[in-house]
């Protein structure tokens, strides 16, 4: 495993590729910027795009440890950087009450210090781990609110934290930081402007079919041929509320494939619908002819481009 | 004037400076900016210090004193050529030309001009009768004015007034529109609390060598909600949305959070454009922006392109939406039910603002208004000042109330 970073954007490719990530050039073009720069990589699109999956790769690739930090909303300082521990604390002045050496400053430096800190995902990630920099995953930073994004800048900016009782923490080699949105709320452009921007789209057909037959060896040809293009249909509906994603296809292949499925008929299509999409809107809309209207339409273009095998 | 005058020369042109000076100050507090007394006195030495030998001195030694943010230099920049408009400005004060006798050509210069400037310009003129907001006549049978054909055209904002603008301030100023704050989920420290603060808790015990341990709590903070504003630009409302985006402009820059958004046949987001702080460069901004001023309606389906593009965006964090609209649609009222029911679903609390509830009579008999009503929290008017002013007192009222729209069903 190459723990050096990859020197091309070719490469980066085939890194993602060994590890069964299908990228398309302009992810694989923005992610080697973003190693090459030092630079925070900005990840938005839609859930089930494999955005997560990103850092993940990569940080199994570069055989770096990947530490995650998941957002949500009240998010602060002490579930995000560090905490004391406090019932150590605690213990510790009693133990020092007991044995009677109630020097206030001396207790104080000692129940502040390195051995009574629990150390949260931001702190960590500025840690020498003897492997090379880490990979930090801020995952979904749409979910906190402004003021931990504004404290996230600082972070970024500089690598530094600052403990009032320790001091301040920097890296010495800066994290490798992918930071993941589903835009359920717009980021702030200050952060934006620290980091490169990408948009992760849904793959084109071809892609899909890729991603499809390296994450799931086992599924049938032709059956992937039509799951990829029946979803691709779906995703070109404007009426539709939620587009399935990269996610939704896999899950559906492993159905179909679990209930033995060959080939689609418009029955199965029907019984599995709750897999590819998440509102009942959209599945009374595909549910009946619809649904059977586009397997019609597919198979006679699978017929036509002779891609009965993939 | 140049070094070498005759002093007694030199104070007779000063005199006239002076009041120049003077002028263009009055010229630009009522214009807009904030200008008192002690900033002519400073302008008067500031100019002493710089000399007149250049004109562009001249601006930016003013400019130093009477600007004081960036988005007042436009207007700043406006007046200064307005008023000093001969480049002979020299020859001009020594010719004790008072300002006055630009006006009239001032006047024609409509396009270039705002017109906040012009009228502060002719300070004596009578205030615009056509400003009287409350005299406003809207059309009773205004289901016949939905225009049937798009009409994208740019619409003129100049013609605000001051008099208007100065109204719309000053019920901005008691306008904070202060939604009802909700708790968010993060902690501060506060004297008292419902969660023990463990780090404070236990500097304290320290400070006593952990003899006592006294508590310290957190509690969590209150926060206004995201507020999210639909309004409607389309003809019907046309009298309306000129004073509503004032209002607007107001509660955008008055919080953060706050998403603006403008529809006739189509969505337009104008969020960005609404966060310049001057009014009229925002509004300037957003007229360039939206193309479908004054044109027909189609609630239904814009509704729909905001559930799709904008709502999971916009509306993740409990945010109130405030929908301003007469409910007058020329879609098919099929989708809008659906649809609104949908926005309903996803906000924490929908608030309709309908110009034409201000008629005792009014009876909801378009099929949009039949459509929207039994899907808002509130319902209330919006036709003039007090009713905006009305407006901050319901959003402040700790519990939604939907008597009004349940009347109105039944």
């Amino acid at each position: 495993m190459p723990s050096t970073l990859p020197s091309s954007i070719d490469a980066v490719e085939t890194l993602l590729k060994e590890a069964n990530y299908v990228a398309d050039r302009s992810l694989a073009t923005v992610l080697f910027l973003s190693l090459k720069m030092g630079r925070p990589l900005f990840l938005e699109g839609e859930a089930g795009v494999g955005k997560t999956e990103i850092a993940k790769v990569l940080a199994d690739q570069l055989d770096r440890p990947l530490i995650r930090l998941q957002c949500y909303e009240g998010l602060d300082v002490s579930s995000a950087v560090y905490e004391w521990n406090y019932a150590r604390q605690m213990i510790e002045i009693r133990l020092s009450e007991a044995t009677e050496t109630t020097d206030k400053k001396t207790l104080g430096q000692n129940i502040f210090s390195d051995e009574f800190l629990i150390k949260r995902p931001l702190l960590q990630a500025l840690e020498d781990t003897g492997k090379g920099a880490p990979v930090l995953l801020i995952d979904e930073l749409d979910r906190t609110d402004e003021p931990f994004e504004a404290y996230l800048l600082e972070v970024l900016s500089d690598f530094q934290i600052t403990i009032p009782e320790l001091g301040t923490i920097k890296a010495a080699e800066p994290p490798i930081v992918i930071i993941t949105s589903n835009r359920t709320r717009e980021i702030h452009d200050a952060l934006k402007r620290r980091c490169l921007y990408h948009w992760v789209d849904y793959p084109d057909a071809e892609r899909e079919k890729d991603i499809i037959r390296r994450k799931i060896p086992g599924a049938d040809e032709r059956l992937t041929a039509q799951i990829v293009a029946f979803v691709q249909k779906l995703r070109e509906d404007p009426s539709l509320f939620k587009l399935p994603g990269i996610a939704e296809s896999l899950d559906w292949t492993n159905a179909l494939t679990e209930l033995n499925t060959i080939s689609l008929d418009p029955a199965v299509i029907n019984d599995t619908l709750g897999v590819l999409l998440k509102y009942q809107d959209d599945i009374a809309k595909m549910q009946g002819s619809e649904a059977a209207e586009i397997l019609t339409q597919i198979n006679q273009e699978l017929e036509s481009s002779g891609d009965t095998a993939g | 004037m140049t070094p070498q005058a005759d002093p007694v020369e030199t104070a007779n042109e000063a005199g006239t400076f002076a009041e120049n000076i003077l002028h263009f100050a009055r010229t630009l507090r009522r214009a807009g900016l904030p200008v008192g007394p002690g900033r002519v006195i400073e302008a008067l030495r500031a100019v002493e210090c710089a000399g007149l030998q250049r004109r562009d001195d001249f601006y930016w030694t003013l400019h130093s004193v009477f600007v004081n943010r960036h988005d007042q230099w436009p207007l700043f920049d406006q007046a200064f050529h307005i008023f000093w408009k001969n480049p002979d400005i020299l020859k001009k004060m020594m010719d004790m030309m008072l300002p006055t006798t630009y006006l009239d050509k001032v006047s024609g210069d409509e396009d270039e001009i705002s017109k906040r400037l012009s009228q502060a310009l002719a300070p004596d003129e009578a205030p615009d009768s056509d400003n009287d907001q409350e005299n406003e006549e809207v059309e009773i049978n205004a289901e016949l004015t939905t225009s049937e054909s798009e009409l994208l055209q740019e619409k003129d904002f100049e013609d605000m007034s001051t008099e208007e603008l100065e109204e719309a301030k000053k019920a901005m100023q008691s306008l904070k529109l202060p939604i009802r704050e909700v708790r968010t989920r993060r902690l501060v420290a506060r004297s008292s609390g419902n969660r023990i603060d463990m780090r404070r808790t236990l500097r304290a015990a320290l400070r006593s060598g952990g003899a006592t341990i006294p508590l310290r709590y957190r509690t969590n903070i209150k926060k206004h909600p995201p507020l999210v504003i639909m309004c409607d630009i389309s003809g019907s409302m046309s009298q309306y949305s000129r004073m509503l985006l004032h209002f607007l402009h107001a509660i955008t820059n008055d919080r953060d959070r706050v998403h603006t958004f403008v529809f006739g046949t189509r969505l337009t987001n104008i969020t960005r454009y609404m966060r310049y702080r001057d009014v009229d460069e925002a509004l300037d901004a957003v007229s360039e922006k939206v193309e479908d001023w004054s044109g027909g309606t189609r609630i239904g389906s814009t509704i729909e392109e905001f559930n799709k593009y904008w709502s999971r965006r916009v509306l993740g964090q409990g945010a109130v939406v405030l929908f301003i609209s007469d409910g007058l649609d020329r879609d098919q009222a099929d989708i809008l039910g659906p649809e609104m029911e949908r926005l309903h679903k996803s906000c924490r609390q929908l608030i309709w603002l309908n110009p034409l509830l201000r008629y005792d009579g009014f009876e909801p008999k378009a099929r949009g208004i039949k459509a929207i009503l039994p899907h808002v929290d509130i319902f209330r008017t919006v036709h003039n000042l007090q009713s905006l002013s009305d407006l901050s007192e319901i959003l402040s009222q700790p519990d939604t109330n939907t008597d009004n729209t349940r009347r109105l069903i039944a």
